[in-house]
């Protein structure tokens, strides 16, 4: 690390290999690395699932003990909201964005590697607690009998991803695990709020000339909602996070019923971040099927105001129902009535945007390539996910579904059957814009079916298992309770989803080292992103584009006939050439940001300033906050003395 | 024409970048402060049966001289922009050099205040009101620091860039920061100080 006065500080340059990944702020790399990172946690996630329903295939396993059975469950939801998806919307967002508005990068590059760093070095700070994270025990029960092969995921914390309070408080979860888990979500929170600031104002400030808002990809709108969602809800989770360290580490009294503190508080605080996090995590999804099925329909998409407007709704009103998820916590009966009106309300801007997508295929000439498979399967896996949802609405209904498989059932075909699917589209959509070769189709058509049949084997039981009574969470079921058949089907079908990310990971390695290659627009896109050779050159654009209309790229090579028809003009060939060859033109004048090692540096400071926090007292954490303290420090001042360009 | 800010000829709201992600991280920063005194006031209607109370404690005299102290540095935060733009630059951080100062004695009579509530026994852990009041008023503290340390990094700054414009917008979004805490305080210390 270089800290010496502006003059005489050496920058990174002409860095190759690990150097290269630390030191970029090239925000295509950087959305890269998200997709690689999130979709590495997306496998531990899958397998610790897999653990959980191995486990649960037969009554009475002991495959895991209690507490792996606890800690598992816990990171498993952990890992998948916070580690996997939000990452890999990260990731898109990082990509797509810039090149979709016509920019050379984000507003701040430095800031967006710095939201990678300090999202990375979270993870590894949560998952640094396998190895010095301690727990107890679960009380009462049956004791731990179970093979000691999974044995290190007893040392997670284990109260569930939403941490209700006083079970995570340090009566009943004493140990560090979940004081570790905790910080580690504040810092990850750190991260999406950098990064969704810098997305906001990437969008708002950086778009190229004649793109005004209402010409804007939706997707590019949908994760402008998503940002401001983020902006305004991140305060909640982070604040009620510090509750709990003040509570566990502090002394404090927040949830501790004798104190006069009131454990109903955390669920409020909790679900006012929860709530809008499903939409954080699910209207880029919209974004990315807003994008997909068009092109591949052949069709401008239907209703484009009431796709932005009904994502405005969506965000606006998914602050408004949190209370949802607490109606057997002591809620009022006017608040459950309200809460329950406003989470059927949601259902009809969601329900908008489902008949769009479905109006841009009506009629369209539709390509039924994997994308489409999985957009279309989306749409089907959405609804069915959608319509378990409404019944959340209905209070009394709610207080025989609550902490059961039904609601497993219902969240997993929204965000595996709705939200992966969706995010596996846009992997098959957008991998020849990243590597300029496409995903093998045949080996891609194997991947659908095979998780399209893992996912409903999966979960559709879940359901029935729910309603008849099996409760979630739980490590042990007797037998003869009649819910064995249905728990066997389920894990056969975990094991049939296993199956197919093998599937998919070797399409992705063959295709990477053998994939059909591709120069120049192989979907026939509609949007800016297409108009660059492929993979892009690091400057994007050589020229800035002009654009004059929605879907600015499509009519500069198609003009619309008397028969409302596009047919391609004469000269789309010279057109296409255009902007095929522009890479090869001089680009010495295109001035991007520079290297930086600070932003990886600032992210290395936090799991030592956290481990220094939660283990104080005692040498070894003076050393922790020592070199912490050190790392931040001379970070901060090399970054404020280092100008962005050179 | 062709680097990314140096001149931007396509679209945008009219607010340069460094203000307008500023202001998007003060929309956060006022939710968060809206959610700490919220917690506030949801424990407050228990206080008034507590071995210590808020009436009992507070020094309302003195946290006010504090609270005109910070007030002041706004004035003087704002003063240093207005030396920046008739660009005056020694001035300029002079002003700011005294914000800094003027935050570092609020800070310094919270602790103060602090050790003088420690001592009448209200401590995190003895009782509600003492968690929420240290949770709400520590937080504000520690924006203040950081604050404090932004103020003090840019005034070295101005002695290596000295005038360059985007060196003026990092002025004008650390004052948008810096008046952000203070009306933030003004709010706290209605709330949690004078209403009784």
């Amino acid at each position: 690390m270089k800290n010496q006065n502006t003059n005489i500080y050496k920058r990174p340059k002409n860095v190759s290999g690990i150097l290269d990944l630390i030191t970029t702020v090239d925000h295509k790399k950087i959305g890269v690395m998200y997709l690689y990172t999130g979709f590495t946690f997306f496998l531990v996630g899958g397998l610790e699932a897999l653990l959980i329903r191995i486990h649960l295939m037969q009554a009475e396993s002991t495959f895991l003990s209690a507490a792996e059975y606890n800690s598992l469950f816990t990171v498993h939801g952990f890992t998948m909201v916070f580690l996997f998806f939000m990452a890999v919307n990260s990731g898109f967002g990082n990509y797509i964005i810039p090149l979709m508005i016509g920019a050379r990068d984000v507003a701040f590059p430095r800031m967006n590697a710095l939201g990678y760093w300090i999202y990375f070095f979270g993870a590894i700070f949560i998952h640094s607690t396998l190895f010095v994270g301690t727990t107890a025990p679960p009380i009462g029960g049956h004791s731990s009998q179970g093979s000691s092969l999974f044995s290190i995921f007893s040392n997670a914390l284990a109260g569930g991803w939403f941490l209700y309070q006083p079970n995570a408080g340090t009566q009943f979860s004493p140990g560090t695990a979940t004081d570790i888990g905790v910080l580690g979500v504040i810092f990850l929170g750190v991260a999406s709020l950098i990064s969704a600031i810098n997305l906001t104002v990437t969008t708002l400030n950086l778009r190229t000339k004649g793109l005004k808002l209402m010409k804007l990809p939706v997707y590019v709108w949908m994760t402008q909602v998503t940002s401001f969602l983020l902006i305004f809800s991140l305060p909640f989770i982070t604040i009620a996070l510090f509750t709990v360290l003040f509570d566990r580490q502090l002394g404090g009294n927040f949830y501790i019923a004798s104190m006069g503190g009131d454990p109903i508080l955390w669920q409020h605080l909790f679900w006012l971040f929860g709530h809008p996090e499903v939409y954080i995590l699910i209207l880029p999804v919209f974004g990315i099927m807003s994008e997909i099925i068009p092109v591949f329909s052949r069709k401008p998409v239907f209703g484009y105001a009431t796709l932005v407007f009904a994502g405005f709704a969506i965000g606006f009103i998914g602050f408004g129902v949190w209370a949802h998820h607490m109606f057997s916590s002591s809620i009022p009966p006017l608040a459950q009535a309200g809460f329950g009106a406003a989470t059927m309300i949601i259902a009809i801007p969601t329900g908008i945007k489902i008949f769009n997508w479905i109006a841009t295929m009506w009629f369209g000439k539709r390509n039924l390539n994997v994308s489409m498979l999985f957009s279309i399967s989306f749409i089907i896996n959405f609804v069915i996910g959608g319509v378990s949802g409404v019944t959340h609405a209905v209070v009394p209904s709610v207080w025989q579904q609550t902490d059961t498989y039904y609601i497993i059932g219902h969240f997993h075909y929204i965000l595996v059957g709705g939200g992966v699917f969706a995010i596996f589209a846009g992997i098959y959509y957008w991998f020849p814009l990243v590597f300029g070769k496409f995903l093998n189709e045949k080996i891609g058509k194997i991947h659908f079916w095979l998780i399209f049949l893992g996912v409903h084997v999966t979960f559709l039981p879940q359901h029935w298992l729910g309603l008849q009574g099996m409760v979630r969470r739980t490590w042990w079921y007797d037998k003869g309770m009649n819910i064995e058949y249905w728990n066997f089907v389920s894990s056969i079908g975990a094991i049939i989803i296993l199956l197919s990310l093998i599937v998919f990971i070797f399409n992705w390695i063959f295709s990477v080292r053998k994939g059909e290659e591709v120069i120049f627009d192989p979907w026939d896109g509609r949007t800016l992103e297409w108009s660059v050779p492929l993979p892009p050159p690091e400057y994007n654009f050589y020229n800035l584009p002009k654009v004059s209309q929605r879907d600015d790229f499509w009519y500069k090579k198609y003009k619309i006939d008397e028969n409302n028809r596009s047919v391609p003009r004469t000269n789309i060939k010279e057109i296409k050439n255009k902007y095929m060859n522009s890479a090869s033109l001089d680009e010495s004048h295109i001035v991007l940001p520079s290297r930086s090692y600070y932003p990886f540096t600032v992210g290395l400071s936090l799991p030592f300033l956290g481990w220094a926090f939660i283990f104080r007292g005692g040498f070894s954490s003076m050393i922790l906050l020592l070199t912490g303290v050190l790392i931040l420090i001379s970070s901060i001042v090399g970054w404020s003395l280092e100008p962005e360009y050179e | 024409m062709n680097s990314l800010t140096h001149v931007h000829n396509g679209e945008d709201v009219g607010v340069p970048n460094q203000k307008l992600a500023m202001w998007l991280f003060l929309s956060s920063e006022v939710v968060f402060f809206a959610v700490l005194i919220s917690i506030y006031l949801f424990y407050k209607s228990a206080f008034h049966s507590l071995q210590i109370t808020p009436s009992d404690i507070f020094d309302i005299p003195f946290t006010s001289v504090s609270s005109f102290i910070l007030l002041m540095s706004s004035l003087t935060m704002v003063l240093s922009q207005n030396h920046y733009e008739r660009e005056d630059i020694s001035k300029t951080r002079i002003w700011i050099y005294t914000t800094g100062f003027l935050g570092l004695l609020f800070i310094s009579g919270q602790i103060y205040e602090y050790t003088i509530f420690i001592n009448e026994g209200l401590t995190i852990s003895s009782s509600i009101f003492g968690t929420a009041f240290y949770f709400v008023t520590g937080f504000h503290g520690l924006h203040v620091f950081i604050g404090i340390m932004l103020l003090f990094v840019t005034g070295m700054q101005i002695h290596i860039e000295d005038t360059n414009s985007k060196f003026g917008l990092s002025l004008d979004s650390l004052a948008l920061y810096w008046h952000c805490v203070d009306i933030v305080w003004i709010v706290i210390f209605t709330i949690i100080y004078l209403i009784p």
